[in-house]
């Protein structure tokens, strides 16, 4: 369980996190989401104290992160950034990290092995491919068996395997009751697994929301009606529940709340012709789009006239 | 690599209930900074040098002490070995020991943040000051023992080489221990000084730039200064007070070996106080 409070964190004049609040429930898979820049990896700083916030507060489990006798045991986290010596071996950068709590190195052995490190474990971790380096940041995240698991863009630089084994693995650990917090900043990526999203941009929150209420905000599930009584069709329609949207004068409907079927049923049954019945497909990356699209801290030019 | 990659509960079955119960402790937090220096390379070809240079450069300067002395081309105790004895010509090494242990201190710390190492750490102990504590007992006591081998170790070889000189004193003459040991200290300190500084600075070269100033370009400025202010500045900047605390005879205006090992510690803790703050109230 985290809880953010007006959470809040000023580089000089650049605001990076802005008075978020924020609940991170045990037993699922909370996705974090926002474009790059939006304030995620300083949030994650911030759960676990690697900086001091602003203003407002963040606890983990009840309290502050640093306040806690046994902290990898409460938040076992991936960063986005390196956080590793490159000089020593996996095993014994897992050891040095077992040893501030007393983890037997039996669990240190037990996460070498679920993150598949064995033939690598005695090899110094700065020869470590992108995907090696982040399963050991995954097994050094795991070690203190956390009650709250929190990866930041667990999937970059990964192979497919590697991406379907942590789909797997968060999908796992959320079973088991923990809480597990992803960020990322590809919508189709969390929309797999993760059940609840928070969305940010620019340090705001823009959404605590779930998969499926977001796509019904984005008008996911519309129907594009047309027809040459469009005044008819609406009388036809009309039920609690059923929003029906169009301009005077032209013959198109968007209806919310009834499938292209039953719009289809209810038509014939009272003899409309429809010229048109098209389902708006609105994908999750459009949803995120729409969202933060105010948001997004680095537009990509469309300009060509800059072009060198 | 690949087959055995089911995703299986890394609790391995243990539930919420049944957890172990896990704590981070002083002692554990010493344990694991003991682990983190002893599982680099880096401190194994370090202490190396430290301790060869410790070694070789009484013996070379004993070899040459001997050489001048016996061929008669200078008498003995003048020139660049006045008052020469297996003691001063032992702590010819110091000079180089100095360097390699306060690098390796700088490198206990600051190397954690320029490999960002220093994220893991502190996110496994976050209340921090541990670490910063850990770091410094540990690597005093190992820069200690190291710099004391080194001592007495540099002794018995020098003492060997100028057998028959004047310079040739046995290990029981008055102060000879306390000098000896004197270095080990000095060279300890010397080691947590650079922990601390690597601390502070954060940077492997800007922390080394700054303990090599302080050991070895701030006396040589400090001439600069009218004499009276020499005289009364001189005796307690760390190079000077690390001399008294290990020289053989006190030069006047010198402090004594006491005084000197005091003031060298009040250096220790102002560079810890210092490391600590900036460890405490920044972000890391």
């Amino acid at each position: 369980m985290i809880e953010a409070r007006q959470l809040t964190k000023r580089y000089g004049e650049k605001t990076a996190v802005d008075r978020l609040d924020f609940e991170v429930k045990p037993g699922m898979v909370t996705g974090f989401l926002g474009p790059n820049g939006a304030g995620k990896s300083t949030t994650m700083r911030l759960i676990i104290g690697l900086d001091a916030a602003t203003s407002g507060s963040v606890s983990v489990n009840g309290r502050r992160y640093a306040r806690h006798a046994a902290p990898l045991q409460e938040v076992g986290a991936l960063l986005e950034a390196r956080s590793i010596h490159p000089g020593r071996t996996a095993f014994d950068h897992l050891m040095v990290l077992a040893h501030t709590h007393g983890i037997p190195r039996r669990r240190v052995d037990e996460m070498i092995e679920l993150t598949g490190l064995q033939s690598v474990a005695r090899k110094r971790a700065g020869s470590f491919s992108l995907g090696m380096g982040q399963r050991l940041g995954i097994a050094a995240a795991l070690l203190g068996d956390p009650a709250t698991v929190m990866l930041d863009e667990p999937v970059n630089g990964l192979d497919p395997e590697g991406v379907l084994w942590i789909r797997n693995l968060l999908a796992g650990l959320a079973a088991e009751g923990r809480t597990v917090f992803v960020s990322s900043h590809l919508m189709a990526e969390v929309a797999l697994v993760a059940e609840h999203l928070i969305v940010v941009g620019r340090g705001r929150l823009l959404a605590d929301t779930t998969v499926q209420d977001l796509v019904r905000q984005a008008g996911g599930d519309t129907v594009t009606v047309a027809t040459a009584d469009p005044a008819r069709l609406r009388a036809a329609l009309a039920s609690p529940g059923v929003e029906i949207t169009g301009r005077a004068g032209s013959e198109q409907l968007q209806v919310s709340g009834l499938s292209a079927r039953q719009i289809g049923l209810a038509a014939a049954e009272h003899g409309i012709a429809l010229f048109e019945l098209t389902p708006k497909q609105v994908s999750l990356e459009e949803a995120f789009m729409d969202l933060t699209r105010d948001a997004v801290e680095y537009h990509g030019a469309v300009t060509s006239g800059v072009a060198a | 690599m690949s087959t055995a990659m089911e995703a299986r509960p890394a609790g391995a079955g243990a539930g919420p209930v049944s957890r172990p119960a896990y704590k981070v402790t002083g002692r554990r937090v010493l344990r694991s900074e003991w682990a983190k220096l002893w599982t680099l390379r880096s401190t194994w070809i370090t202490l190396a040098l430290g301790l060869a240079g410790l070694l070789v450069f009484g013996s070379i300067a004993a070899v040459r002490y001997k050489s001048l002395t016996t061929s008669g081309g200078t008498r003995p105790g003048s020139g660049e070995f006045v008052n020469a004895s297996a003691v001063t010509l032992t702590l010819f090494g110091v000079r180089f020991g100095q360097l390699a242990l306060g690098v390796l201190g700088v490198l206990v710390a600051a190397g954690e943040y320029s490999t960002g190492m220093i994220r893991s750490t502190l996110a496994a102990v976050p209340r921090r000051l541990p670490v910063l504590w850990s770091k410094a007992a540990v690597y005093g006591v190992v820069a200690f023992v190291v710099g004391v081998a080194g001592a007495f170790g540099g002794f018995l070889i020098v003492n060997a080489v100028v057998n028959g000189t004047p310079a040739h004193m046995p290990l029981s003459d008055g102060g000879v221990a306390r000098s000896l040991l004197g270095a080990g200290l000095y060279l300890s300190l010397v080691g947590v000084i650079g922990t601390a500084l690597g601390m502070l600075m954060r940077s492997v070269p800007g922390a080394i730039s700054v303990l090599v100033a302080t050991l070895l370009l701030v006396p040589g400025l400090l001439s600069l200064l009218p004499t009276s202010w020499q005289d009364n500045i001189g005796p307690y900047l760390p190079s000077n007070a690390a001399e008294a605390l290990y020289a053989l005879q006190h030069a006047p205006g010198m402090l004594s070996a006491g005084t000197g090992a005091l003031v060298l510690l009040g250096w220790t803790v102002l560079a810890l106080a210092g490391g600590a703050y900036r460890l405490v109230r920044r972000d890391a």
